[in-house]
């Protein structure tokens, strides 16, 4: 089901949550929602859900208009961050629920009922606990029954609320992988919140960046890692360094060096340049190159991080090394971001 | 070599310990005291109650219970309670609910209402249905005009009663209902769940003991109030007299025997509420809320 957001926005006593926010979600697509805490994120899987409403713009659920629809007539599978398992069931009634309490003609026999939880079971592979109650299993293995419980009433959409916030890092990694399964298994639009990056690269078909009320940038892993739209993207999503400059006649100047990058679209004045600190372009002589005093130098992991002293100002900017490049250990270095992006000075 | 860490932190806590910890005799003395005080103000009137009940045989005591005006006291208090623990459970729960789940003007203020009955005096409240509902009262007039009966009859005891008992299952859900915040409901209602299958396959049952033990000690108090019914009720024997009411009379015109035979069916209540309190409490602390102030 393709789910689409228009012009949505949403406030709580007048503090608004999410400002305009627009979204297309293909049919069949696993995305992401990416953002600090108070981004909007959960607000947003909220409304997709109609656990909330909006207070202006519209939710499709194909050509429907969902946003007049209450929850329960949405047919959304839901799985929040606690599991909010039914504590007095047994996982097989935990499961059966949402057949349960169909009315009429659409409510499966109890048998049917039960066939179907021993099903989803099995597919979450949990193959057995049917008649545990939720305090007798393992973090993990209550976000599978969340999920099975989800699945059971054939929701048009999944959506996940920081599925994999409550669990330690070993069980995470692990029910990643088996989430990614289960939906390439069954086909489900997903949409799931989270604030963990990593998350969201590895998990995800396409990230939604998130930041105070509004989404920053839409992508692939790849469009969001490698070219970042907006100061935020570039901070939040892995590793960035930014230094002041100036454009004038097309090229990028810090203090009265011009520093060898072209930027014949760019306003002349002041603006920010940013770039990652592994993609740079190591230089012997500098003629248009960023040059500076090693200020301080630290091994991290496989590479090292040698932070520059620049300029007159000085300002301190931060590259990665190859462990055994000579520069490593040079009181100057010179270099050149090979991938980078200017953006106005805010 | 030892670690360091431990070593200064034993003395530390030794010192922390002997420091809160009382001296053996000064130990002995408080816990006499507080055994004396219970010994003589909880255990010898309940074993008086007992004997004087028994005092002239178990025949006698048997008679006293049954005469006519102690079975008809009798049967208007299980009346009573019957009426008005129902209605303070449907209450209580809908007050938790609304206060538990809901943001609205004025929660604070409703929190605060619905403990009016511990704070005020139950005489007052007893007078306070006297004035609205007696011969001069602001009501008065009209419901002798309608011919409807309140004061000096049942139902005026039963709305003595609840107005008493009102606070003891919402007091007892609004913690417990908080704390389990929506997370559940939302998760029923997502699955299609209405609102009334919520509740009754998803809220009920997370607070069951919860209302349980309200609903226990709603009971006690409603079977055992004496001053709010004793204003309302006018004491006609045999008709408006619940059990403290029953005994109170028999008391004073010298039936030892009857006034404590039933009094000592209100004690055998309040032991076996007691008792069911402990074991629910033992059982399920963690799913009862933690106020207990009463």
């Amino acid at each position: 089901m393709e789910v689409r957001v228009v012009n949505v926005r949403k406030e709580f006593e007048r503090f608004p949550a999410l400002h305009d926010v627009s979204l297309d979600i293909r049919s069949g697509e696993l995305i992401a929602l990416l953002g600090p805490s108070g981004s909007g994120k959960t607000t947003l899987l909220r409304l997709i859900a109609g656990l909330e409403r909006p207070t202006k713009g519209a939710i499709f659920f194909g050509d429907e208009d969902a946003s007049q629809k209450s929850i329960q007539e949405r047919n959304v599978g839901f799985v929040f961050q606690h599991y909010a398992l039914f504590r007095h069931m047994t996982v097989a009634d935990n499961i059966g629920f949402g057949l349960k309490v169909r009315h009429g003609a659409a409510r499966p026999s109890g048998q049917e009922i039960r066939r179907r939880a021993l099903e989803l079971l099995d597919l979450v592979q949990l193959s057995g606990l049917e008649k545990r109650y939720p305090a007798q299993l393992s973090g993990g293995q209550r976000q599978r029954v969340a999920l099975a419980r989800a699945m059971a009433i054939e929701p048009k959409v999944l959506l996940l609320d920081e599925p994999f916030g409550a669990l330690d890092a070993q069980v995470r990694r692990e029910l990643r992988r088996w989430l990614r399964e289960i939906h390439d298994r069954t086909g489900h639009t997903t949409v799931f919140v989270t604030h963990d990056q990593e998350e969201a690269l590895e998990l995800a078909d396409r990230v939604v960046v998130m930041s105070q009320g509004r989404i920053e940038q839409v992508g692939t892993a790849d469009d969001i890692y490698d070219t970042p739209n907006s100061p935020f993207v570039y901070s939040f999503i892995g590793e960035s360094s930014s230094l002041p400059v100036k454009v004038e006649n097309g090229e990028v100047w810090i203090a009265d060096r011009p520093i060898g990058l072209q930027a014949p679209h760019a306003r002349s004045g002041e603006a920010v340049l940013y770039f990652r600190p592994h993609d740079v372009d190591l230089l012997d002589g500098c003629s248009g190159c960023i040059a500076g005093t090693v200020a301080a130098s630290r091994r991290v992991a496989g590479t090292r991080r040698v932070e520059l002293e620049v300029g007159g100002e000085r300002q301190r900017v931060e590259i990665e090394l190859p462990v055994d490049h000579p520069a490593a250990q040079k009181s100057r270095v010179a270099f050149r971001p090979r991938r980078w992006k200017l953006f106005p000075k805010s | 070599m030892a670690d360091p860490e431990i070593k200064s932190y034993e003395p530390l806590h030794e010192s922390q310990s002997a420091a809160v910890t009382e001296s053996r005799p000064v130990k002995a003395a408080l816990m006499a005291i507080a055994l004396a005080f219970l010994a003589v103000f909880l255990l010898l009137p309940l074993i008086v109650v007992f004997h004087e009940a028994l005092a002239k045989g178990i025949g006698a005591y048997t008679e006293a219970l049954s005469s006519p005006d102690t079975r008809s006291a009798i049967r208007l208090t299980l009346l009573v309670a019957a009426i008005s623990v129902p209605l303070n459970v449907i209450f209580g729960i809908s007050a938790a609910w609304a206060i538990a789940k809901f943001e609205f003007k004025g929660k604070a203020f409703l929190t605060t209402l619905i403990d009016l009955p511990f704070s005020v005096s139950p005489v007052i409240s007893g007078l306070v249905y006297v004035l609205l509902f007696g011969a001069q009262g602001l009501l008065g007039a009209w419901l002798k005009a309608h011919g409807i009966v309140i004061l000096f009859a049942v139902p005026g005891i039963v709305l003595a009663t609840i107005f008493v008992t009102f606070p003891f299952v919402a007091r007892e859900l609004i913690p417990l209902m908080q704390e389990q915040g929506n997370g559940d409901e939302e998760a029923a209602l997502s699955l299609g769940a209405s609102g009334w299958q919520v509740f009754w396959y998803v809220t009920l049952p997370n607070v069951k003991w919860g209302l349980l033990y309200g609903v226990l000690l709603c009971n006690a108090r409603a079977m055992g109030e004496f001053g709010a019914v004793s204003v309302v009720s006018g004491h006609i024997r045999g008709l408006t007299n619940t059990m403290p009411l029953h005994v109170e009379i028999l008391y004073n015109e010298y039936n030892a025997v009857g006034a404590f035979a039933v009094a000592s069916l209100l004690a055998g209540l309040a032991l076996v509420t007691l008792v069911l309190k402990t074991l629910l409490e033992m059982r399920y602390g963690a799913e009862i809320a933690a106020t207990r102030g009463h």
